[in-house]
């Protein structure tokens, strides 16, 4: 089956998830951010990369971090960046997903930024576009459903190794809501395809996949069990309505059993991080003193966001020049 | 018209006959085999050499979308599909719109299906008024009208006490309850709950979906007596309790489609909606018990489970598209498919769309080649192939993950009633 989002050459058509790309491309897409980094620290934050494209940020659910990111990172490459809200438009209207495409892209789009709450969306847009010869469009998948968030992914990546150095050598836990997660399936994906030797996820078995261990990953239901010596501890946002669907009693039982405190992270590794990719839950996945603790990277994670997601945008659309 | 099928290799699964042989036609019967009968003048003689001349094929779910969809098919589009894939007989869900549930609509429903004179269709009345699962339909009138067995598609009914009365209603009269096992709670996610849902991110339906309604429904035959047959059946568990049912003297059948003897979780690849069917295609471990398992018998038919979808229905992502796959004109080439696969005599595997469909739906005329019997025909090329394009295929739905495939087989001539009514250009 051709994997639609690499060309014939075998390079990055588009993003929409860390599942089957080569470790070569992750790292690369790492690589090509670090020298962005500087570039936040300067007082002209503009490279010309991206001048005269034009980047639409699709968005059919509602998320004002990740659009601004996204739309930051646009910038900063110089590129023309349309934002829009779909939900509250076109949709709403009844039009189909395909039409609100094609009504885009005859706007000369370079690149979509999309986000929606179905699982596959972008890949459907990126069929759509490869089946009617408009694969000069790229496509970046900015959360779909529960099934990836690969810049979310990459970012962790690049604050893990900006950090550690070296993925070979490191044990990493997944706390929480692994089952409706996106960013925790797009984790497992970069960490494993980067090579690290241990990925577990913890969590109660309401909240795991069915057969989540095929993914490569240990689980553990005991979060001191899953946290013994790990050098990363990612945790996962739990959204309030789990409690609806019988997922889990309360959040403060979930605190109290799975939530991270300072004693529990104690049994980690001196030297281990703790991650989030937001927004927080304080005293439901993650302690206060944690969270603003001297092992917190969270505010770095948010920073790199927007490096990864230039280097994302740059190689795409960046390199190739309009075909 | 008499007709004369000169020197086909004539397979005929319930008289076990699998020969080279000439057959005459007349007055829409079969009339004999081997020798004219005395005085017989062919009209017309039908060169089958090469050819197979099997019973037209007898198909247990096929949606014609009609009434109340024929945006996505009409009786003719359909009935044209069938006739081109050697389908002559067609058992119809009941969940049109308005579903199947009074007379008049299903008299209606044959009376529009016999004027085409295409394929004979077997409706399968509704079980409950309007699938609700909350009041009992008129089955005695609906049998006069033309229903064949009384069902609820894939509508589960959530009152177990509804589903007892119904039942006992039905076996009063000794109809056939078919009833596909759809636990309704966990029943409701887009794919099976295993490695591919957990990594697509699509919310799964697990096992237990099936068996825990299988249980029911068993428990409830052997309650009040009813004659079951379990449609599309979709797990390796759900195949152990039907064979043990069985071995416990349950006057149980059941079936399977195409989509489940033939594909497994992992051919929805990256997102494929055409692979979106009810129930979730599972695990590559349940397609291989479902392959044993039709072979050996524990399964009694194959169907297609035709369910034409327009292409607004499909190119949506694929927890917003609407479930089903076309498959009248690929129930042959199907069958077909997996008795070279697995190895089976061609008699062997023609029973499952014939004789042993021709059991559950009751029908006695058909399925069959003994002299006597009506004239539906299915006369093909096995060694030939056919390739599955939307240009190709009659349906009206051109959704189906076998798309793009070459599959075996190809049908040459269709005759109902002894009259030609499709025949390869």
């Amino acid at each position: 089956m051709r994997n639609p989002q690499l060309n014939k050459h075998g390079e990055l058509q588009h993003l929409l998830t860390i599942d089957g790309l080569p470790r070569s491309i992750l790292t690369a897409i790492l690589d090509t951010a670090a020298p962005f980094t500087a570039v936040a620290e300067r007082e002209v934050k503009k490279l010309p990369l991206l001048r005269g494209k034009s980047i639409f940020n699709l968005f059919f659910e509602n998320s004002t971090r990740t659009r601004t990111t996204f739309e930051i990172a646009a910038k900063r490459l110089s590129a023309d960046v349309v934002n829009l809200n779909v939900s509250t438009s076109s949709a709403a209207k009844g039009e189909s997903l395909l039409d609100t495409v094609d009504n885009l892209s005859a706007m000369q789009a370079d690149m979509f930024v999309v986000r929606h709450a179905a699982s596959g969306a972008p890949f459907l847009i990126a069929q759509h576009l490869f089946a009617t010869g408009r694969d000069h469009i790229h496509v970046v998948n900015a959360g779909d459903g529960r099934h990836a968030h690969p810049t979310q992914g990459l970012l962790d990546m690049y604050t893990i190794r900006h950090f550690k150095r070296d993925f070979t050598n490191l044990t990493v836990a997944i706390v929480g809501d692994v089952l409706h997660s996106r960013v925790a399936r797009s984790q497992i994906g970069a960490l494993t395809t980067l090579g690290v030797p241990e990925v577990r996820v913890i969590g109660p078995k309401t909240l795991l996949p069915t057969d989540v261990e095929r993914l490569g990953v240990r689980v553990f239901h005991d979060i001191r069990e899953g946290l013994r010596g790990v050098d990363v501890v990612m945790m996962l946002r739990l959204q309030n309505e789990r409690m609806n669907g019988a997922l889990l009693p309360t959040p403060q039982e979930f605190y109290k059993v799975w939530g991270l405190t300072a004693e529990k992270l104690a049994l980690a590794k001196p030297d281990a991080i703790v991650m989030h990719p937001g927004p927080m839950n304080r005293g439901v996945e993650i302690d206060s003193s944690v969270a603003d603790g001297a092992q917190a990277v969270i505010l770095p994670q948010v920073t790199f966001g927007i490096a990864v997601r230039m280097a994302v945008m740059s190689m795409l659309a960046g390199q190739q020049g309009s075909k | 018209m008499k007709i004369r099928i000169a020197n086909g290799r004539v397979i005929d699964p319930a008289n076990g006959l699998d020969d080279t042989r000439d057959m005459y036609l007349a007055d829409g019967k079969i009339v004999a085999h081997g020798r004219a009968p005395d005085g017989f003048a062919a009209e017309r003689t039908i060169d089958a050499t090469g050819l197979v001349v099997a019973p037209g094929l007898i198909d247990l779910a096929a949606r014609l979308r009609e009434p109340g969809f024929e945006y996505r098919a009409t009786l003719e589009s359909e009935m044209d599909a069938a006739m081109a894939g050697g389908v002559t007989s067609l058992a119809i869900p009941p969940d049109t719109d308005p579903v199947l549930d009074e007379p008049g609509l299903v008299e209606m429903l044959c009376y529009r299906a016999k004027k085409l004179n295409r394929a004979h269709v077997y409706p399968v009345g509704a079980l409950t008024i309007g699938l609700n699962g909350e009041r009992l339909s008129e089955m005695a009138e609906l049998v006069e009208a033309g229903c064949v067995a009384f069902g609820q598609a894939n509508v589960p009914v959530v009152d177990s006490a509804v589903l007892l009365r119904a039942m006992q209603y039905a076996a009063t009269f000794g109809f056939r309850v078919w009833l596909q096992p759809l636990a309704p709670f966990l029943s409701r996610g887009f794919a099976h709950d295993g490695e591919v849902a957990t990594r697509l991110g699509l919310p799964g339906i697990p096992t237990a979906a099936e068996t825990i309604a299988l249980y029911t429904h068993i428990q409830l035959a052997r309650a009040t007596g009813a004659r079951l047959h379990v449609t599309r059946l979709s797990s390796a568990e759900g195949l152990a309790l039907i064979r043990q049912a069985r071995a416990d003297g349950l006057d149980v059948t059941c079936d399977v489609s195409i989509n489940h003897l033939h594909l497994s979780e992992m051919d929805i690849g990256y997102f494929n909606s055409n692979c979106h069917v009810v129930p979730p295609l599972r695990s590559q471990r349940d397609r291989d018990a479902l392959r044993q398992g039709l072979a050996d018998g524990s399964i009694d038919a194959l169907c297609s489970d035709h369910t034409p979808v327009d292409d607004n229905g499909k190119l949506t992502p694929f927890s917003e598209s609407e479930p089903g796959a076309t498959g009248l004109e690929l129930l042959l080439p199907l069958t077909l498919k997996w008795a070279q696969e697995t190895g089976l005599p061609l008699g062997q595997a023609l029973a499952r769309v014939t004789s042993d469909a021709a059991r559950i739906v009751g029908i006695t005329k058909a399925g069959h080649l003994s002299a006597g019997a009506r004239a539906d025909l299915c006369v093909f090329d096995p060694a030939a192939h056919t390739a599955v394009r939307r240009d190709t295929l009659r349906s009206q739905g051109k959704n189906t993950p076998f798309l793009g495939l070459e599959l075996p087989g190809r049908v040459h001539y269709t005759l109902v009633e002894g009259q030609v009514m499709h025949e390869l250009s």
